[in-house]
């Protein structure tokens, strides 16, 4: 066995969603806040009961999805108006319900790019390593076993007594996660 | 739709979206065996042949296009649009049913929808790039296909914003981009199933790195849902607007039987109504092929009979309504343009999309036909055809006689551009089948929801 140091946390295995669940919320109780759950579906209540309810995404999609249409919009004013002014028969330049199709398209567009790619920043995704995956049975997360890792960086981390606490919690086996 | 789970076992419903017993554990090993563990099946390797030899024949087309040009194909004037336009728009309407059922029936909260999503939008994907090659080869200079972007060229010149063919450009660039990150959205949980579960390095090495690590960790479950949602809220008004603009393509111009307001609904409805039926062409088989019925079961295929159903008729009275304006109008090139539909050298193609695509989809208010695979893969396989039609009674009728008889001429695809269409589909069959092979067609985090979903209604 290693040392602390080199210990990242302990990771408890669990065979139902409520159980994990429940799990989060005693262990919230305890006073433990550096965990993460872990399933292979988004169980409803998880996040809750780990005191995430919060996302920024849906803010980061609408200031995309903004900036997006009035990008695409302003690109159609400035073509057309400032850059290459062109006069058809005296009708306006700035022929705006003419421009609305492609402002939709690119709100729409902008939107949708900036909810993913805000989605997987926030989640610190692409991440290929984790120490997490250094548990052998943590395949099953993606599978159907729930999992709930109490990291070494909490205040209230000792690995004696956190080990005893999830066990005493319906788990199916408590494993310590390395670096 | 929720009868099933709320009557607890009782169901109303003959069907359910999924047969009892299955766990977790065997929802995900079942659809992740089929990429994983299944060996490379006869069936698959003689469809993949015909597929591929199928996509050699458009490549031979291609080439030989961008070596002689389009006169190759049947195009003239006045008929300049042709195969190119007709297929366009066929292929585009087809991929519409992926982002309906993904993002649609995801906001209506339609459970069924779980087991079809998948492969419906990797059907819209494929089918999309069928149809993203039609305009571009009918360019005549295809290698000039930049210039529709705005981009700050030394000529000094901008594409024409007014014009509903630059907005098409956007139109199906923003629906091609978003369905691909919708796609691969739903995919990134799946991708890290299947690199838990590979044996062998290279597979896990490479599922992995799509995956981007994705761990299933709560706090991500709960930003990825939200993510989901909102893109299906972005998507469904994408959906809807693809094919209005591809309708203005038309409708804005002042060709006899194009210009006109029923359109933009009118075209929705027949994208609808095609896509369901190309869903359904590949569902039949599939389920067949890798024993899928427990998870894509008769209830599905009603469904999606019906949805069929119900955009059949709102065509019909698209196809009625035009008929209608035409007399109400009392313009003389309005009318003679439908009588020129029901009685002038193309009226075949007019009667047979009539039969496709309104008489034979009656057939499926008998609750019989829609629950048997085999009679419901043949009439879903009429409508594509009917629907090709269709397009191509818009698209040559109205040109071939506009407003002077001087100007009148026929037009007739020549072997080159039937050559064209049957190498689309080859195209589209080719992806298909890497498709099926190499990435899960059912959506298995979403089948572990519906499990847990399933077993609450029936412990209440």
């Amino acid at each position: 066995m290693r040392k602390i140091p080199t210990l990242y946390g302990l990771i408890a295995e669990f065979e139902k969603p409520h159980q994990v669940i429940e799990a989060c919320e005693r262990a919230r109780e305890k006073g433990y806040k550096c965990m993460d759950a872990y399933a292979p579906y988004p169980v409803h209540g998880l996040a809750e009961a780990l005191n995430f309810r919060k996302s920024r995404v849906p803010l980061i999609t609408l200031i995309g999805g903004i900036l997006g249409g009035c990008g695409g919009f302003y690109l159609q004013y400035w073509c057309s108006v400032i850059s290459y002014p062109e006069n058809v028969g005296g009708r306006p330049l700035n022929s705006w319900p003419s421009f609305i199709p492609i402002t939709f398209e690119m709100t729409v567009l902008f939107g949708a790019l900036s909810c993913v790619l805000g989605m997987l920043a926030l989640n610190g995704l692409p991440r290929p390593h984790h120490p997490v995956f250094n548990v052998p049975r943590f395949a099953l997360a993606s599978r159907d076993r729930f999992f709930l890792c109490i990291e070494a960086d909490d205040p209230k981390f000792n690995l004696r007594e956190t080990r005893v606490f999830l066990e005493a919690l319906h788990s199916r086996e408590v494993t310590e996660v390395l670096y | 739709m929720d009868q099933l789970q709320e009557s607890g076992g009782t169901p109303r419903h003959t069907t359910p979206v999924l047969e009892p017993g299955y766990t977790f554990a065997s929802v995900t090993d079942k659809i992740s065996s089929i990429v994983l563990t299944r060996r490379w099946s006869k069936g698959w390797l003689f469809g993949f042949a015909v597929s591929f030899t199928m996509l050699m024949v458009l490549n031979f087309a291609v080439c030989y296009l961008f070596f002689k040009g389009v006169g190759i194909w049947g195009i003239d004037i006045p008929v300049g649009w042709g195969f190119a336009i007709v297929n366009f728009v066929w292929w585009i309407g087809i991929g519409h049913a992926g982002t309906l059922i993904s993002a649609i029936l995801l906001l209506l909260n339609q459970k069924w929808r779980t087991s079809i999503n998948r492969f419906a939008e990797a059907m819209t994907l494929f089918a999309v790039a069928c149809a993203g090659l039609f305009p571009v080869l009918h360019l005549g200079r295809p290698w000039f296909a930049y210039w529709l972007f705005p981009y700050p060229s030394t000529m000094g010149v901008w594409p024409q914003f007014r014009s509903p063919l630059v907005w098409d450009v956007f139109a199906v660039s923003t629906y091609a981009t978003v369905s691909l990150v919708f796609w691969f959205v739903g995919l990134i949980p799946d991708l890290a199933t299947l690199r838990d579960r590979a044996a062998g390095k290279a597979k896990k090495i490479v599922y992995g790195i799509f995956a981007m690590g994705w761990r299933g960790s709560a706090r991500h479950w709960h930003r990825y849902e939200t993510a989901y949602l909102l893109l299906a809220g972005l998507a469904t008004p994408l959906v809807v607007s693809v094919h209005t603009v591809v309708s203005f393509d038309f409708a804005v111009g002042i060709i006899p039987g194009w210009h006109s307001t029923i359109f933009p609904p009118y075209f929705v409805a027949g994208a609808i109504f095609s896509g369901f039926s190309m869903v359904l062409c590949l569902a039949i088989p599939l389920r067949a092929a890798y024993h899928l019925e427990d998870f894509i079961t008769l209830r599905h295929l009603d469904n999606m009979a019906k949805v069929m159903l119900a955009t059949g008729l709102v065509l019909a009275y698209g196809y009625v309504m035009e008929m209608f304006t035409a007399w109400y109008s009392g313009n003389i090139y309005e009318v003679y343009l439908a009588l020129n539909r029901i009685a002038g050298p193309y009226a075949f193609t007019y009667y047979l999309l009539i039969l496709c695509n309104i008489l034979i989809p009656q057939l499926l208010w008998f609750k019989k036909i829609r629950q048997s695979p085999v009679p419901l893969f043949i009439i879903a396989l009429i409508v594509n055809i009917g629907m090709w039609l269709e397009r191509f009674v818009i698209v040559v009728i109205s040109l071939s006689r506009d407003f002077l008889p001087s100007s009148w001429g026929m037009y007739a695809g020549t072997v080159w551009d039937w050559a064209t269409l049957f190498g689309s589909i080859g195209l589209f069959l080719t992806l298909l089948f890497l498709f099926i092979r190499f990435l899960p067609m059912i959506s298995i985090f979403e089948m572990r929801e519906l499990v847990e979903e399933t077993k609450e209604g029936g412990q209440h």
